[in-house]
């Protein structure tokens, strides 16, 4: 029960839920940067990325994790939360990469009683076993508990890039660097290689979208799809800000959950050769 | 007369070590007339046929004052604008590097001489190299001259380039 007690629901994640069109994206000032340096970080959900015009990201301690180059937890300095996006800082003590990742993990139970459909727990409130046995009643109908792990993610590296702070975890959707993560540049393709629990995960969808969508007529989302060992490989149009994400439904949920929502978003930085 | 160069030649390559070779480098800095002129950063190094980078030759930026206070903004700050050079190289580097860095450099030309093998900079295997020379200037542009040369050579040779931004004219002379 180690994990359900962990599970916390965040209220902003509900919006981004109950309006799937929703994404969310996380936006570094820099990501190759001289040890020492300040970076600071914009976090929102949005319809498309890195536009402001929806709603900023609840981030607390429990699901904004940034990890140094050495495997310690940074904290985040002058967190700050904004009508449309939030907002904090990072100083790049240490030489090598660093990972900010946002990891929203819970359950959700819904249900039907009569013609009205139910949601479990409210808006904040943390998912127990306990409490979803007394908050569903006996006549309820097609009772679903969903387990989801949603993990964001981008980079930002001091100096030389390394893999100190980008161990897998083991757990979801994740992302490896082949090509390291802080080393890309729009000449040269750039392979990354997917992860479902630690495992390479095949055959998974990966959509990638370039910064300035208000700029241009379309999306212009590229599609990738993992190989067999989960890798993939992208040509970019140009250098700039990338957002990516892959999700995946399945029934690995740990009780009383029945089934997985999962899904990894990235957001890279390419820059000009 | 025929042959006083070639038994001068003879006593030169007696006199320097085998592996020391001359390289004479050009760089000018344009003038800008803009409004807000900051001296560019400019590094210049040799990199092989793989990109990995055979020689480090210089790095103007603004160096850490003595004085400063602990929270100026120090001039290594925009070294990474230095793109090329800070991938090929000046990301795994600690500065300042003897005998590479330095302050920026004035609108004009610049000429500096190093020898290969010689001191901290290592001599050439034979095969196909680049001289890069990258400039960066704060409210200003970028600019990456390239000079392709083949090693060794034989006799003296001089290779030029032209920037249009940010760099004017490069050459390389190189001495066997």
């Amino acid at each position: 029960m180690k994990f359900i007690s962990s599970a916390v629901l965040i209220a902003a994640l509900l919006t981004p839920f109950a309006a799937p069109a929703h994404d969310t994206w996380l936006l570094p000032s820099k990501t190759v940067l001289a040890t020492g340096q300040w970076v600071t970080l914009d976090a929102a959900a949005s319809t498309l990325p890195f536009i402001k015009d929806h709603a900023p990201l609840r981030l607390n301690d429990d699901n904004l994790h940034i990890t140094a180059p050495d495997g310690t937890a940074v904290a985040a300095q002058n967190l700050a939360t904004g009508k449309l996006r939030s907002t904090f800082d990072l100083q790049l003590t240490q030489d090598g990469t660093y990972k900010i990742a946002v990891i929203y993990e819970g359950m959700m139970a819904s249900w039907q009683d009569g013609d009205q459909r139910h949601r479990w727990p409210p808006r904040g409130s943390r998912f127990s076993a306990e409490g979803l046995a007394k908050a569903v009643p006996k006549d309820a109908r097609n009772l679903r508990v969903t387990q989801m792990i949603r993990r964001m993610e981008t980079y930002v590296t001091a100096g030389e890039p390394d893999t100190g702070a980008l161990k897998p975890q083991g757990h979801g959707l994740e992302l490896v660097p082949v090509t390291p993560f802080n080393d890309l540049y729009s000449d040269e393709p750039a392979t990354f290689q997917l992860l479902l629990d630690g495992k390479p995960a095949p055959n998974q969808t990966v959509e990638v979208i370039a910064d300035g969508v208000r700029y241009r007529d379309a999306v212009n989302e590229i599609t990738r799809t993992s190989d067999k060992d989960g890798h993939f490989s992208i040509n970019w149009p140009g250098p700039g800000m990338y957002w990516l994400k892959t999700s995946l439904r399945d029934d690995k949920a740990t009780k009383p959950a029945s089934e997985r929502n999962l899904s990894f978003t990235g957001i890279l930085e390419v820059l000009s050769p | 007369m025929r042959y006083a160069p070639l038994s001068l030649l003879l006593c030169l390559a007696w006199a320097l070590p085998a592996s020391a070779a001359q390289l004479d480098l050009s760089i000018e800095i344009p003038r800008l007339s803009v409004a807000q002129y900051h001296r560019p950063y400019v590094a210049a190094w040799i990199e092989n046929d793989s990109r990995k980078v055979a020689a480090n030759l210089l790095v103007w930026y603004q160096q850490d004052r003595p004085g400063e206070s602990a929270n100026a903004e120090k001039g290594s700050k925009w070294l990474p604008d230095l793109r090329q050079w800070w991938r090929r190289s000046g990301r795994a580097l600690s500065m300042p590097i003897d005998g590479v860095s330095a302050a920026t450099r004035p609108a004009g030309k610049h000429s500096l001489s190093f020898r290969l093998g010689h001191g901290d900079l290592p001599a050439l295997k034979p095969g196909q190299y680049k001289l890069r020379v990258e400039a960066a200037r704060e409210e200003g542009g970028r600019e990456l001259v390239d000079i392709p040369f083949t090693w060794p050579i034989n006799a003296t040779r001089t290779v030029k380039a032209q920037g249009n931004s940010e760099l004017g004219a490069v050459s390389l002379t190189l001495a066997p």
